[in-house]
């Protein structure tokens, strides 16, 4: 099964080889990894889309843990979270199509971020349904180049009743 | 004031209490061999390869479960050690390994003689450092050794850009250390450790499954606590060796691919498996799926990875071996009694059966051949009483060395387990010697594994390292025509030696003594005469060379499935002398 972890970690030289490096080494597979600096500027956080068996990930979780640089290890799946993914999509097209490219940018509220008389290059962020639905689309009108950040994904806040509830106060 | 890199390194391993350092130099780490020559307090041993640098460091903190210290050069230097930090990783040796490397300016350029040390190290150690400012080597130092010696042990590699042990900085050694991201756990559950207590005083056959952990944790009394106040049988890793004592009458010997019998089948119809500080590795669990089939497990180790990697486990805790075994016999001193062993009573009865049923066994015919185990077995009898240590090759020995040299205590063994690697046995000795001068260190040797690090002779000799090598000579990949002859119909593919070098000859010419068993009647003299000299010894003993070493657990077997001798058209294939595939001739040194 599909897991999305979530990794804080030290920021600095070597930290990525070693996540990595703990990957391969292990065959453990690696669907999508992305890494950027966190608000904490010396940390940096990583999401790391994986896949295995409840023990695979339960060795993926601990031996992340286990790296000394990895300050924290989320496995997002056992509660809600959002994820979400950029892509930057060329499309190359013949002048009748497009119209097109841009019918199909414009459904799924993605914007055009640079255009030639040739080429118009398409922004779109969203869940992974949306981006795969939008490259599905243009592939037939050309698709030049495609870039996708992978996913990066975090939980959701638990949501809080505004007002204590009437069984907790009802007990104390 | 401020120091030099290279005098702050001096330095700092002053601090850490280091005493013996196993190094060999080179262009970018001669400024730190140049501060190391003018101070008195680290003793610096020259070896002749830094493999053997590395399994020097690794005997000597095997042996005194402090870490073991090497300095080795950069690009070759380097390379050379990864061997021994593959081995302390796999064995979890704390390790403190310094490289050099190139300057700061030149790194990434190929300069002469760069490696990227932190890339060839990484899968390798628990951590690693590529120190780039003077202003962070003590830090650098300090957070090395502390990573080596806490949680679960291993290796750590500091590299040491040239420019970095050159320039200046004050001085200035931490008090202590954070880091983050690295907090292990000591302390066990104490809800688990309850379960756990529970579950042994009810089981009716309990086994506790011991590994190095216990080892590392210094943990043998509450070990032996914990068997006594229980009657739990006691099996013990190739790790574990000496955890408990061997002649215990609750010890069980060696588990797992050529251990006894009895300690396959107890933990195989065990109804609770206690294991403690050890990995279940496939050298112990045969095919996993067929592991202690009836089995409860309860799993101890300090190191969350190593629980539930390979088999199942009911109750988990995470811990340090020493101090959950404290709770554990603190609930159990007041909750087991006498019951226990009533209730157990035809569990033991089984495991007397099982003890009779298959011994450990072996024919020595006064006038034939010498017979492995019998060496081993008069080694150990002749010195036990001098308390040694004992470090072995890799190979039918190690396994008969295991089987037949009985340890009482805990860090008297030094063998390779996981990795496996032939050539660890003589250095590693001589790393316990330069830790105790004055005790008694032995290696049995594989003919084969023993001339992969051969060169460390001239390092025993100068250092006055008088370690007592018996070399168990049987011409062969003696592990390896085992093999051959049970899984590839006799046909020994490159696993014959010969009798090359003579190795009395060899021992000579390094200065060191030389000595020859060549029949039964001799064992005993060579063994005296060995332990009588002040010197280095290799003692060449030519054994029966087609002895094998049983019982086995076929590679991905189940552990009630042994073999427990050599397959009767094996054995006539011997006798009749046809197994001659790969020997070209036979030729039989005598002294
Ligand atoms: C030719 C050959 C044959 C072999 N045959 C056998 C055989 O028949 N039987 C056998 O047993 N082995 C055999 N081995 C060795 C085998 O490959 C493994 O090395 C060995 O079984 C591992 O032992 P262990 O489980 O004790 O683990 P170790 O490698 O000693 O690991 C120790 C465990 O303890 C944990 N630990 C460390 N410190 C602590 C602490 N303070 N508290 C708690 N836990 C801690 C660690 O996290 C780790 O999980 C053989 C090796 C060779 C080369
Ligand atoms: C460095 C290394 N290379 C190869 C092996 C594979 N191997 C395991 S045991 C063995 C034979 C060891 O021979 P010897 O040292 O003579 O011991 P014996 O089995 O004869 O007692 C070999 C080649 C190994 N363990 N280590
Ligand atoms: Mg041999």
């Amino acid at each position: 099964m599909e897991h999305i972890i979530s990794v804080t970690a030290e920021n600095k030289f070597g930290v990525l080889s070693r996540v990595a490096g703990l990957f391969s080494g292990r065959g453990f597979n690696i669907e999508s990894l992305s890494v950027a600096p966190s608000v904490d500027p010396s940390t940096s956080m990583m999401t790391i889309v994986t896949s295995g068996d409840d023990r695979i990930i339960e060795q993926i979780v601990k031996q992340l843990n286990k790296l000394i640089d990895v300050i924290k290890v989320v496995d997002l799946n056992e509660s809600e979270f959002v994820e979400r993914e950029t892509a930057l999509i060329k499309v190359h097209t013949k002048p009748e199509d497009r119209a097109e490219a841009l019918r199909i940018a414009d459904i799924f509220r993605a914007n055009v971020v640079d255009s030639t008389s040739m080429t118009y290059t398409i922004e779109i962020t969203g869940g992974i349904k949306k981006i795969e639905a939008i490259i599905n689309l243009l592939q037939p009108l050309g698709i030049k180049e495609l870039i996708r950040t992978g996913r990066i994904a975090i939980a959701r806040e638990p949501i809080r009743p505004a007002v204590a509830q009437p069984k907790r106060v009802a007990k104390e | 004031m401020k120091l030099t890199g290279a005098e702050i390194f001096v330095e700092c391993l002053k601090r850490e209490g280091v005493k013996t350092l196993f190094a060999l130099p080179g262009g970018v780490v001669l400024k730190i061999f140049d501060v190391l020559h003018q101070q008195k307090d680290i003793d610096v041993i020259l070896t002749r390869h830094e493999q053997g640098a590395g399994h020097m460091a690794e005997g000597y903190a095997k042996a005194t479960g402090k870490p073991g210290v090497a300095l080795v050069t950069s690009g070759p230097g380097m390379s050379n050690i990864v061997t021994a930090l593959v081995d302390a990783s796999m064995d979890s040796v704390p390790l403190v390994c310094f490289s050099g490397q190139v300057s700061t300016n030149l790194i990434g350029n190929d300069a002469f003689q760069e490696a990227d040390n932190i890339g060839l190290s990484r899968p390798c150690t628990k951590y690693n450092f590529l120190v780039k400012d003077v202003n962070d080597l003590a830090v650098t130092i300090k957070e090395a050794f502390y990573i080596a010696m806490t949680g679960r042990p291993g290796p750590v590699l500091v590299d040491i850009p040239k420019d970095v042990s050159m320039n200046k900085a004050d001085f200035k050694y931490p008090g202590s250390v954070a880091i983050r991201g690295y907090n292990p756990t000591y302390d066990g559950n104490k809800w688990q450790i309850k379960q756990a207590a529970e579950a042994i005083v009810k089981a009716k056959k309990p086994i506790l499954y011991v590994g190095g952990g216990v080892i590392f944790s210094g943990a043998s009394e509450e070990l032996l606590e914990l068997a006594e106040l229980a009657q739990i049988p006691v099996d013990m890793t190739l790790m574990a060796l000496g955890a408990f004592p061997g002649e215990h009458p609750l010890s069980m010997g060696m588990m797992g691919m050529h251990g006894t019998y009895w300690a396959n089948m107890a933990v195989h119809y065990s109804d609770l498996v206690i294991a403690v500080g050890a990995r279940f590795d496939d050298r112990v669990t045969g095919k996993v799926s067929e592991f202690c089939p009836h089995a409860k497990v309860i799993h101890i180790d300090i190191d969350p990875t190593s629980i539930r990697k390979n088999v199942n486990v009911d109750i988990p805790i995470v811990g340090d071996c020493k101090r959950v075994l404290r709770e554990l016999n603190q609930i159990l001193r007041a909750t087991a009694n006498g019951e226990q062993k009533e209730l157990r009573k035809p569990w033991w009865d089984q495991i007397h059966e099982w003890k009779r049923a298959h011994p450990l066994t072996y024919e020595q015919d006064p006038q034939g051949p010498i017979k492995p185990q019998h060496l081993i077995k008069r080694l150990y009898e002749l010195t036990r009483d001098r308390d040694p240590i004992v470090s072995t090759d890799v190979g039918q020995h190690q396994m008969w060395a295991a089987q037949y040299f009985t340890l009482a205590k805990p860090r008297r063994w030094l063998t390779s387990g996981g990795l496996g690697t032939m050539g660890f046995g003589f250095p590693a000795a001589m790393g316990a010697q330069a830790a105790f001068p004055d005790r008694l260190v032995l290696c049995i040797a594989g003919d084969g594994s023993v001339q992969m690090n051969m060169q460390e002779l001239a390092t025993a000799v100068v250092n006055k390292l008088p370690v007592k090598v018996f070399i168990v000579n049987n011409q062969y990949h003696g592990m390896v025509r085992q093999w051959q002859d049970l899984f590839y119909e006799g046909r020994y593919a490159s696993s014959y030696l010969d009798v090359v070098p003579d190795f009395v000859k060899l021992a000579e010419a390094y200065g060191a003594v030389g000595l020859r068993a060549s029949k039964v009647s001799e064992i005993d003299d060579v063994i005296r005469e060995a332990l009588a000299v002040d010197k280095p010894v290799i003692a060449d003993v030519p054994v029966d060379k087609y002895e094998n070493c049983y019982p086995m657990i076929p590679a991905g077997g189940c552990n009630h499935e042994m073999i427990l001798a050599d397959p009767p058209e094996l054995k006539k294939k011997q006798a009749a002398g046809a197994q001659v595939v790969g020997e070209d001739k036979d030729t039989v040194l005598t002294a």
